[in-house]
Order: C-alpha cells, then structure tokens, then sequence
C-alpha cells in the first residue's frame, strides 16, 4: 500500500520557486490499476517520480507499506526501487549494449540472483510477452512496441510489489499502444498493482481507478 | 563499496560495454596505452642502457668479469706465473688474458722535421703488450681494426693504434689529445718507452668506443718487455673471464682470500667502473623517469577524457541502472574495470613488443652513439612496477570521472536536466 500525505513538489530556478505538486493526498492500495491523467503540465510524472522513490518531494509524506520514506537512506531506497518496485518508461530505457535478455536478466543479477537463475526468470518473462525468439536482440534490433515489451518484462521479472508506468504508449503506434495495454490488463488479473500515467483517454478505461490532476493538485478520483 | 555483488554487476556491465563498443575507439585508446607503456619502459630503458652500453663494452673488450692490476705501489703483480697458475685452477674461470702496460709516445715527422723548433707530430699514450692470439680471444679485439690488419704472433716492430691517436681516423678533436697527422697503416713511427726507442710500422688502426682501447697503443707483449727492459714475466694486468652464471664478486673474494690481494688490487667489472659512469646512470634513470612521468599524466588524463565523454553521453543510461536499482558503486566498478582493460591490453601488447622484438633487436644491432653501443635496458622487476604504475593510474583516472556522473541525481541523468 502507497499511502501519500499533503505532498509538495517545488522546483527552484534562482529566486523563483515553482510548486508542480501543490499538497496531494494520496492512497493506492494492493493489486489496484490506478491511471493518473491530467494535461501536460499538470505534474502527473512528477506525482509517479516521487511515489515510485525516483525522486524527493519538497514536503509531505510519502509512506510505502507503512514505511516513511523520508527515513529511508539512499541505500535502502535503492533496495526498493530493486526489488520492490517495477519501471516502464515512455522512452523504454533499455541499455543498448545488453540483448533483451540481458536487459530483463541484469536487475535480477542485482538482487544476487545466480546467472542461471536469472537468465531462465528473464527468458520467462519475455516469453510472457510474446518476445521469446527475440533474447538475443540488442535493442536496436527491435520496433519500438518490442523494446516496450522488453521493458515491461524486465519491471516485472522481479515479480515487484508496484509497476510504475510512465506514458507507457506515448511513443507506440496503435498496435504496439493496444498490445502492451493488453499486457498490462493481464497483468492486473493476476493481482499487479500497477500505477500508469497516461494522458490517452482511451488507454485510462484499462485501469480500475482513474486519479486526474490540474495544476498540481487532485481534481477528480474516480473508480 | 567492492562487495562481491557490486563486482559482479560491474564486471557484467564492463564486459558487455567493452564488447560492443566501437572497435575503432577501443583500439585508439588501447593505442594509446601502447604507446605510454612504451615511453614508461622504453625511454628510460635507453638512457640507462646508453651508459650501459659503455659499461658492456669496457666488459667485453677490456676487464672482463673481475680484473687484477698492479698494487699502487708496484709497476706490475708481483709473482705473477703463479697467480695466473692459481686462477687457472679455479673452475668459474672461463679465460683469461694478461697484459703489460707502459706509458710511452709516438712520433711521426722525425724524419722529415728539419729544426728542433719545429713541432713535433707525437702523442703520448698508453702502450699495451699483449700476447695478439690470447687477447683477441677474450676481447674480439681484431674485429675492432677499421684499417689494416691484426697483430699476429711472432709480429715484430709492429704496433696497433687507437683511432683516437691518428687524425684521419678521430671523431673530432679530443681534449687533451694531440693526435698523430698523416699517419696509416704502413707509416713508420718512432715509439719511445723508458728513453729506448725503436722505429716501428703501423700494422692497424683500432676503433673502439671503450675509451682507453681508442687512445691506446698495442705491441706484442714480448717486445714491450724488452724496450721496458724487463726481464721477469710480471704482467700489468690480468683479465679474467668467469663461465656463465659465476657471481663476480664471491669470485673476488675468493682471490683475496687467497692473498692474491698482497699482489694485487683485484676488482670486479662493477668496482673498476669509474663512480661518475654510475652517477651519469643514476642521472639519466632519473631523467628517464621525469620524461615517463609526463607521459604517465598524458595516459591519465587521456584515460579521464575517454571515460568523462562516454560516462557523460551515457548519463541517461547510468540514470536508467539507478533508477531500476542497480547500485551506483557497481556502475563506478563498471568503469574501473574498463580502464583497467584498456591499461592491461596497452600494457600486454606493449610487453609483446618490447620483450619480443625491441630489446632483442636492440641487443643484435645496438644503438650506434658516438661513445656507446646502446642498449635498451628493460629489468623485469622495473617493467613490473611501470606496469603497476600504469594500471594504477588508468584506474583512478577512470574511476574519478565514472564517480562525478554516478553522483548525479538519477531522475536528473534519466531526464537529461542539468
């Protein structure tokens, strides 16, 4: 469970301070699909960078499975980012010199999982996805919507507590969108908290809950 | 910092980077690791070895491995059959070669000068009698002759003469020297030794850039004795070979236990090189080590660019791994052990090429100095420690800038914001 108390997100730029996050209250509780939709600006990534521990929030609270994070030294948030949590990003974020297999194998190599282990969890999460023939892809080697499949087996590898999923189709085209969108769905339907930022209507009916934000702050949270 | 997980990650990451990256990058900096290798080994490896090379030469072709000479206080080693009898007994001994030695002059124009106010064309120098057959063998000295020939056995008024002693043969003007005009091969001389004189023939020039043989006349031993009007068979000088492996200085001590010593002063190579060779040595390994210093920081700062820009333009990806929750030490090991790749494999090819053609070549056709075969003094022990040098400083200079991008905020790398 995320629980998130009176959240502040200021940017400062010389004298001029700018507050994204203007005291955001917050809960998502275990295996729900949240979507967090807003227009660009409103401060939909920066919510989904300082819940998933990416970031640091000016002030409020921000509690993980009862566990404040601002207690939490660097060391044991990146434990959490590790094992706890899973990341899709917009732009993929694959490192170009690791095959897909490696990609998905090397976070789990990190949690001192041995290579043998780990490359058979990464091929079976690849194989989730349909990407099975394509281990051995750098991933130039592959279109876009199979470096984002990639990129989801390897969030969830880990089998995490939370996925994380920021604007996760904004660079796919329909076909690809509507894939890893249906990868999502059933990842869900096996218990999957996932929380997707998204500002594409027709991808937010995936989720169960939709949180819209305007200006920094929590306009509508709708189920 | 260096768990054994951080090193695993790192290494993992390292390889899979070095393996894909640009053959042409990989190869240049690897180049460049060569190339300082070889300025840390091989520059100073010359300079030493220039001073060396003199050594070397006043080994082979004059002392050999331990020399007797007369004591201060004597013209010649007292008893000498039986030192030389007692030498040859022992079994280190490989060879060895006596010598007579006396001080005496050579004069060219004293048929043709018409007044004693005229200058004479004479020199002074060192004359050696030696037995031609016995010295040849321990000091090659026959291939030293540039014109003429060889003394032989049983040669009789004729002489050899340093190059240094004839101005159509001296490399430039040597201070303190006065050498010999219009003098060759079959130019009858006038040698003076004690005040006895005999006119003898130029049987051959010897070039030589062991000082002393270059400024040095050579008769046979036998003549020598009589114009020194001696009548004994006590040498100047014996040169003593050893077989290969024998210590020089046990072998020394061995004679002084003797009481060879009452007879004679014995030295071994090292004791009779003069201390300002040494001390030039020290000078230039230190020169040596001063130019190898400089191409040290070159290597590091090299090393610090190459890894700077790649740790720069992939501070996104660096971003990436610390946002998934790869930890940021295993990042910098990443790094560590890309530059520790790039000095090992500089280093490695570097040894290929100094061990297996440079002090090879360099020992089969020395380098040519005026005053020294140069060799390319390369000890193991030295290469080793250069080595660790290198790789020590490639490593930090990898490691410093892997640290500054990794200390970045990592939604700051991952989003490209300053």
């Amino acid at each position: 469970m995320i629980e998130v108390k009176n959240l502040v997100k200021a940017f400062k730029d010389g004298p001029i301070e700018t507050r994204v996050l203007k005291g955001i209250d917050f809960t998502a509780a275990d295996g729900e699909f949240i979507a967090i939709m807003g227009r660009s600006g409103a401060g939909k990534s920066t919510l989904l960078y300082q819940i998933s521990l990416l970031d640091e929030p000016t002030s409020g609270e921000i509690r993980i499975n009862g566990k404040n994070t601002r207690v939490m030294s660097e060391h044991e948030k990146m434990l959490f980012r590790l094992e706890e949590f899973g990341y899709v990003f917009q732009d993929y974020a694959l490192l170009p010199e690791l095959t897909a297999l490696e990609n998905v194998a090397l976070p789990l190599y990190m949690q001192g999982i041995s290579r043998v282990a780990a490359d058979a969890k990464a091929r079976t999460a690849l194989e989730r996805v349909g990407l099975g023939k394509r281990l051995d892809n750098l991933p130039s080697q592959l279109s876009g919507g199979e470096q984002q499949r990639v990129s989801i087996s390897r969030a969830i590898a880990h089998t995490p507590d939370v996925l994380f999923a920021d604007e996760p189709t904004a660079n796919l085209d329909k076909e690809s969108s509507a894939t890893v969108m249906s990868i999502f769905k059933e990842l869900h339907k096996g218990g999957q908290t996932i929380i997707m930022v998204t500002h594409e209507e027709e991808f937010s009916r995936f989720a169960e809950r939709i949180v819209k934000l305007d200006d920094g702050k929590i306009v509508s949270d709708a189920r | 910092m260096f768990s054994l997980l951080n090193i695993r990650v790192g290494f993992y990451l390292a390889v899979r980077q070095l393996r894909r990256a640009s053959l042409w990058t990989t190869g240049l900096i690897v180049f460049v690791m060569l190339l300082t290798f070889l300025n840390l080994v091989v520059v100073t490896g010359i300079l030493v070895g220039l001073i060396e090379g003199i050594n070397e030469s006043y080994r082979t072709q004059y002392t050999g491995d331990v020399i007797l000479s007369e004591l201060p206080t004597k013209n010649y080693i007292e008893n000498t059959p039986s030192v030389i009898a007692f030498i040859k007994t022992l079994p280190q001994v490989s060879m060895l070669t006596e010598r007579y030695q006396s001080g005496g002059t050579i004069e060219a124009n004293y048929l043709t000068r018409t007044s004693d106010t005229e200058k004479p064309n004479a020199t002074g120098a060192q004359v050696i009698g030696i037995s031609p057959e016995s010295e040849n063998a321990f000091t090659g000295l026959s291939s030293k002759i540039i014109d003429g020939s060889y003394l032989e056995e049983g040669d009789y008024d004729q002489i050899l003469v340093g190059h240094y002693l004839l101005a159509k043969y001296a490399f430039g003007d040597q201070p303190g020297l006065t050498p010999l005009t219009d003098v060759e091969p079959g130019t009858k001389v006038r040698l003076t030794i004690n005040g006895s004189t005999r006119e003898v023939v130029v049987k051959g020039v010897i070039k030589s850039k062991v000082g002393l043989l270059a400024t040095s006349i050579f008769m046979p031993a036998s003549e020598l004795r009589t114009l020194m009007g001696r009548t004994d068979q006590n040498v100047a000088q014996i040169a003593v070979r050893l077989t290969p492996g024998s210590d020089s200085d046990a072998f020394k001590n061995l004679l002084l236990r003797s009481g060879i010593g009452e007879k004679a002063k014995v030295q071994t190579f090292t004791d009779s090189i003069p201390n300002g060779v040494a001390d030039i040595k020290t000078t230039f390994a230190m020169l040596g080590n001063g130019f190898s210093s400089i191409g040290l920081v070159v290597a590091a700062i090299t090393i610090f660019i190459v890894i700077f820009i790649n740790a720069i333009t992939r501070r996104k990806f660096i971003g990436i791994l610390k946002g998934i929750g790869i930890s940021g030490q295993a990042i910098e090991i990443s790094y560590i052990f890309q530059s520790l790749f790039y000095a090992s494999i500089g280093s490695a090819i570097g040894l290929l090429i100094l061990y297996g053609v440079l002090v090879p070549l360099v020992a089969a056709h020395p380098i040519d100095f005026p005053f020294s075969d140069g060799i390319l003094v390369a000890p193991i022990d030295g290469t080793a420690i250069r080595i660790g040098l290198l790789v020590l400083t490639t490593v930090i200079a990898g490691y410093l800038p892997s640290r500054m991008i990794v200390r970045k905020n990592t939604l700051d790398s991952i989003l490209g914001r300053n």
